[in-house]
């Protein structure tokens, strides 16, 4: 009884592969494809509206005040995004500032100066970089690094420029600057790679003439790579900061989760990822968790703004410095 | 528009199919496989971390006397489980604390909850200063909580400590940064011995903590505890046994310091008074209050740690569910506690559960 059914169904399925024709199938294969694309521009829009509508009670609570407002107390249920909104800013700015030599850098020697036989291992490498889970930096941070920041980095920093207002207060490594540390390392792929496709594209015929013109291969690197493509690099650095900006677990076991405002990169503090990652699944108070959303909407916001701030700029200002040269 | 009706006539027609060819197989066969299948229950969970590994234990102990029940527990937090069982997205949850009246009463479930005590644990004072035996009250705790003593060598800290030579050192003070139970538990206590602490930050899940930095769950704090010289911190006792992390000996109501150990613990249960007294169906928060507990062997930070099921339209999963619970407080069950760090209920209560529900 259940063979000859089966066998039934079988026919049927026939039948219907038959009555489609190459010309159907291919008419479904590219709906199908419109469908898939469209849903996911749907579905970030979706997420986004969501997000907002779930914020929606602490929008009209605190309303843009919530940004200024540097007490987060989910006892008193007062909530204000400042103190993690100065954490993001201020690792994600200082991760980009020791990246961009690093991943400038090393595309220039990869691209102009190392052997061409190197030249791919390099780039891979330096690629792989950025397939390692964040979660594996977190660990590493913690248990090499911080302590390195605490036992060398530390004394190292306050006998040379102490008197600073960024290296005041006990140490213990777990602080802005481990995070800052850590993102560094993180975003460096991404420049690299990009600097990488930049320079590639500057045209042959420039760096020729630059050399027929008398440059030694640093003047030539000077004019004819860097100075052609330094809106592209602006552009990668951009794309490198919105990773920074969204960068969740690797910082919340490195920073310290502590929120609150110092200007010290000793002390800890707090990032708007990982507040959101450290608060989410406990927050009892429905206050608590618009609160968290609202945060994730600005998070949202900033990261999409800066990345297509920066694509824009490597989209459309490229063109203009070639003409400039 | 014609060839996008036709396309998604046949998509229809080919998603169909194989349901349709699976109903006329089996719909005539009374002897098929997915009779069998229909009667494993599988019951969902969500909540609190710190009974997950006994829960865990029970759960597979349970499913091999009782065949066809299967549970999944995933360990959220306290907060999401009992979120997630409003929502009704799980089955049952489980909280550090209990859910308070008010509460239930905002949501208008038009469904009523069981709370039920399954162990007792207690929250510890770890730290990482070799070579000490520290002794510490309530309400110097609180201070270095707050960040008003900020030494080791501080003189309140000394006058505990006689026999000490306490260092000049920066106390790094190291709390959760993921809302918690534990954190809740051990503001409660705070909050208890000191009343400066309680009118601000107070007790919650999460909470704007005055020093310090915050790591990740009980995990988190022992890592950060273990490569930080100088540092204090809470977690929950089993994590300190297993990570071998001194523990403060803390002052209780009799004026002595106790260690935490699985006996301070059922000693502080013991302490709770008019056990015939207690609702099941009404758990009430200040009854089963055993921080501070009186008795010269207590532990003062010491709780209960509660499952949450729903009482809604007795079915099959309620049944389970509760015929899970009567074994996780049988004798049997509770018996399974104490090797995995946690201490059994007293008997008398764990008896009028078994007998209540």
């Amino acid at each position: 009884m259940l063979l000859c059914q089966q066998n039934l169904a079988k026919k049927l399925l026939m039948v219907f592969k038959m009555k489609l024709t190459a010309k159907l199938e291919e008419r479904l294969g590219i709906s199908l494809m419109y469908i898939v694309v469209l849903s996911i521009i749907i579905l970030i829009f979706v997420m986004f509206i969501l997000l907002f509508k779930m914020s929606w009670p602490a929008i009209t609570k605190f309303g843009f005040h919530f940004i200024t407002s540097k007490e987060w107390n989910p006892v008193k249920e007062q909530f204000g995004a400042w103190p993690f909104l100065y954490g993001t800013i201020i690792t994600s700015i200082l991760s980009l500032m020791i990246a961009l030599p690093f991943g400038v850098s090393s595309a220039i020697f990869i691209t102009e100066i190392g052997p061409k036989k190197l030249r791919i291992f390099l780039g891979t490498s330096i690629d792989l970089i950025a397939s390692i889970p964040s979660i594996i930096f977190g660990m590493w941070g913690l248990f090499y690094l911080v302590p390195f920041i605490r036992e060398t980095l530390t004394p190292l920093l306050k006998n040379s420029i102490g008197f600073l207002p960024f290296f005041q207060g006990p140490s213990f490594g777990i602080s802005l600057l481990a995070a800052s540390l850590i993102l560094s390392i993180m975003i460096i792929p991404i420049i690299s790679s990009l600097c990488r496709e930049l320079f590639l594209s500057v045209p042959v015929t420039y760096k020729e003439a630059a050399l027929a013109l008398g440059a030694t291969p640093f003047e030539k690197i000077k004019l004819a790579v860097l100075a052609p493509s330094i809106t592209g690099i602006v552009g990668a650095a951009g794309l490198a900061l919105a990773r920074a900006l969204g960068e969740t677990m690797a910082v919340v076991m490195v920073i310290g989760n502590s929120p609150h405002v110092s200007l010290s990169l000793l002390s800890p503090g707090a990032t708007m990822a990982s507040i959101l990652a450290n608060e989410y699944a406990e927050a009892g108070a429905d206050l608590h968790l618009a609160s968290l959303c609202y945060m994730a909407t600005l998070l949202f916001i900033v990261t999409m703004l800066v990345n297509s701030i920066s694509r824009f700029i490597i989209k459309y200002f490229k063109p203009k410095a070639f003409r400039g040269l | 528009m014609k060839i996008t009706k036709s396309v998604l006539e046949s998509l229809l027609k080919l998603l169909l199919l194989p349901y349709l060819s699976a109903y006329f197989s089996f719909s005539s066969d009374s002897l098929c496989l997915t009779n069998l299948y229909a009667e494993t229950v599988t019951i969902n969970g969500a909540g609190a971390s710190f009974p997950y590994p006994v829960y865990t234990k029970w759960f597979s102990e349970y499913q091999k006397e009782a065949l066809n029940v299967k549970f999944n527990y995933q360990p959220i937090g306290s907060s999401g489980g009992v979120r997630q069982l409003f929502s009704q997205t799980v089955d049952f949850a489980a909280s550090d604390v209990l859910v308070s009246d008010k509460e239930i009463a905002s949501k208008n479930l038009g469904w009523n909850i069981l709370q039920i005590p399954t162990v007792l644990g207690s929250v510890v004072v770890v730290y990482n200063l070799s070579g000490f035996n520290l002794k510490i009250d309530g309400n110097v705790l609180a201070q270095i909580f707050k960040g008003k003593i900020s030494k080791w060598n501080d003189p309140q800290i000394a006058s505990l400590n006689h026999e000490l030579k306490l260092p000049n050192k920066e106390i790094l003070v190291i709390h959760r940064s993921d809302g918690s139970g534990t954190t809740e538990i051990f503001t409660s206590y705070l909050s208890i011995v000191n009343q400066e602490w309680k009118r601000a930050p107070g007790s919650g899940k999460a909470l704007s903590w005055p020093t310090g930095i915050g790591a990740k769950g009980n995990d988190g704090i022992s890592t950060m505890i273990k490569q930080t010289p100088g540092s204090i911190g809470y977690v929950e006792y089993a994590f300190a046994i297993n990570n071998n992390l001194p523990m403060v000996a803390i002052k209780n109501v009799s004026g002595k310091f106790i260690i935490p150990s699985i006996n301070s613990m059922i000693k502080a249960a013991s302490a709770l008074k008019n056990i015939s007294e207690i609702n099941i169906q009404k758990m009430n928060a200040d009854k089963m209050n055993l921080l501070n507990a009186s008795g010269d062997e207590t532990y003062p930070i010491t709780s209960f740690t509660y499952l949450i099921i729903p009482i809604k339209k007795q079915d099959e999963k309620e049944n389970q569910i509760k015929k899970f619970v009567k074994w996780a407080l049988s004798i049997k069950g509770q018996n399974m506690t104490s090797s995995l760090n946690y201490a059994p209920l007293p008997a008398e209560l764990s008896k009028k559960i078994i007998d209540g529900i």
